[in-house]
């Protein structure tokens, strides 16, 4: 039983994780295809650096990331506070769109935003973009946020009453730091989702902003790109920082719940 | 006063955003659905069921249809059959190997997708290492010509969506009582017996949560057809995007995704069903 699990783990993970190391070996190898080893190279990153289209929709990725998890984070964070403290007609009706929302399928989400969006005229493009990958980040930094709320003690918010702070200094001197690392989390998976999203971005951006995954999807698609694995490779290790950030942070938030 | 302004400020921002950009657009769709395809605009009046009519009668659709439905179901099964057993030993460890276990299974899942497809092409390919591997081995004379098969878009599938089979199993398994497992063997049940009467009863919402989040989305992962499947129409995901993105014909793609929607909402409503069913059983014993 033993060695058959250690053999089932082993063979999961590497299903998992040797297709990424054949990426991250390709993108030193200076032999285009892949086929075998010819020696190492860093050409492929700067045939990347050189690449003005990549460049480009690398950074209207970033942007449109950072906005959208910014924006999104602040957004869910007020929502499930205001979930938690106030009791309002339909307040279930809103959980449920919330909840159906996350689970659907990207590609629902995708073209009912674009039928919205030509049909209020808004152009296809960044604005499009920023509110679409707003939406599907939604749902998950207020579900972070919000399982965060429950677990803290209702009575530090009593206490700081009774001391005398009011409604504003409730939210920023007691509330907004012990969310603090639910915020981070939240934002961080929003940076990530939005990076990673292939299927929403096809939909409803236009030719004029291209973002990362449809600048990778067009180059791949009809053959093996090296520069796309030097590309790949820096985002394999961006990834690799979020989650280890993100995890030091949990960390910290244990600690902090032990001692309470 | 003020809190009452704040509250009717961040409720309706956020029932607005939802109204606005979620429940509209769906709205939209549906609607979008009964129209029929216009050769300057999108859509033209009147209403009519041209676009279900086609998607039903014209054997080439439903290919597609039948055919998504079968790549999905057979992914979903793989994924349960590897995550189940997957999460159960995961369970079963120390509290600090558990964590290391999901967060090596976490650090692919936060990786960008589509690369992760592309990684999947270089391990299939004619000269990839699979079929090297295998050569090499003597287990094949020739290579197998892996990608561009349905199996490896199956493969690509398991791969993105094993996670999302894994993460609602665990969550359920790390709560089940394992005093109980332990009472059966003392009662003398077998191995197979504890887990077919106590431990997959007790895991049913698990199982059922991982199957809806494996399911329905995988059908519409159309950029892992395109790129492990060759050309060809494999997936919901695929036609909807030929009808938005090339054939132009919006009311055709709309009626498309009316159907994984109606799939999804019925699965949702089953999931809804034994879960209540598993409660009024749970307060009656």
């Amino acid at each position: 039983m033993r060695t058959l699990r250690f053999f089932f783990f082993t063979g999961i993970f590497l299903y998992l994780y040797v297709p990424i190391g054949i990426l991250i070996v390709n993108a030193f190898n200076l032999n285009r295809y892949g086929l075998k080893w010819d020696g190492f190279t860093l050409k492929w990153f700067s045939g990347m650096l050189a690449n003005p289209g990549l460049m480009e929709a690398t950074r209207h990725s970033l942007v449109i990331a950072v906005c959208a998890a910014t924006i999104a984070t602040a957004i869910g964070c007020f929502a499930a506070i205001g979930f938690s403290r106030y009791r309002f007609a339909g307040r279930r009706i809103l959980q449920g769109t919330l909840m159906t929302l996350m689970m659907a399928p990207d590609i629902i989400l995708a073209i009912s935003l674009l039928v919205l969006f030509v049909a209020i005229g808004v152009s296809l493009g960044f604005w499009s973009l920023l509110l679409a990958h707003i939406t599907f980040c939604l749902p998950f930094t207020m579900m972070t946020v919000s399982a965060r709320l429950q677990g803290f003690d209702p009575f530090l918010l009593d206490a700081a009453r009774d001391l005398g702070a009011s409604e504003g200094q409730l939210l920023g001197r007691v509330v907004l730091p012990l969310l603090q690392p639910a915020l981070l989390s939240s934002w961080l998976l929003s940076f990530t989702l939005s990076l990673d999203d292939v299927i929403v971005s096809s939909f409803v951006t236009g030719p004029a902003y291209d973002v990362l995954p449809l600048k990778i999807f067009s180059m791949v698609k009809v053959g093996v790109k090296p520069e796309v694995n030097a590309l790949a490779t820096l985002m394999v290790v961006l990834s690799l920082v979020l989650v280890i950030i993100s995890q030091l942070f949990l960390k910290e938030r244990e600690k902090n719940g032990k001692n309470q | 006063m003020k809190i009452m302004r704040t509250k009717t400020a961040v409720i309706s921002l956020v029932s607005g955003w939802l109204l606005l950009f979620g429940v509209v657009p769906i709205l939209m769709l549906l609607a979008a659905s009964f129209l029929t395809q216009d050769a300057t605009g999108f859509f033209r009046l009147p209403f009519a069921l041209t676009s279900y009519r086609q998607l039903f009668l014209d054997p080439g659709y439903l290919e597609v249809l039948l055919r998504s439905v079968k790549l999905a179901a057979i992914t979903t099964i793989c994924c349960l059959a590897v995550g189940y057993p997957f999460a159960w030993f995961t369970v079963r460890r120390a509290r600090k190997q558990r964590l290391v276990i999901l967060i090596l299974l976490m650090i692919p899942f936060w990786t960008n997708s589509l690369v992760r497809t592309y990684a999947i092409r270089m391990v299939l390919g004619t000269n990839g290492l699979l079929n090297k591997m295998l050569l090499a081995a003597g287990v094949i004379e020739a290579p197998l010509k892996l990608l561009y098969t349905d199996t490896a878009v199956i493969l690509g599938l398991f791969y993105l969506m094993l996670p999302f089979m894994i993460l609602p199993l665990y969550a359920n398994l790390e709560k089940l009582d394992y005093r109980l497992v332990e009472a059966a063997r003392d009662l003398g049940a077998g191995l197979m017996a504890i887990f077919r009467k106590v431990i997959v009863p007790l895991s049913i919402p698990g199982i059922f949560a991982g199957c809806i989040m494996v399911f329905v989305p995988t059908m519409g992962l159309f950029y892992v057809a395109a790129l492990l499947g060759g050309a060809r129409q494999l997936l919901i995901g695929n036609l909807i995007q030929q009808q938005f993105l090339n054939a132009r014909n919006w009311p055709l793609g709309s009626a498309t995704s009316v159907i994984l929607i109606l799939l999804m909402t019925v699965m949702l409503a089953g999931y809804a069903l034994v879960m209540r069913r598993l409660a009024s059983r749970g307060q009656r014993s």
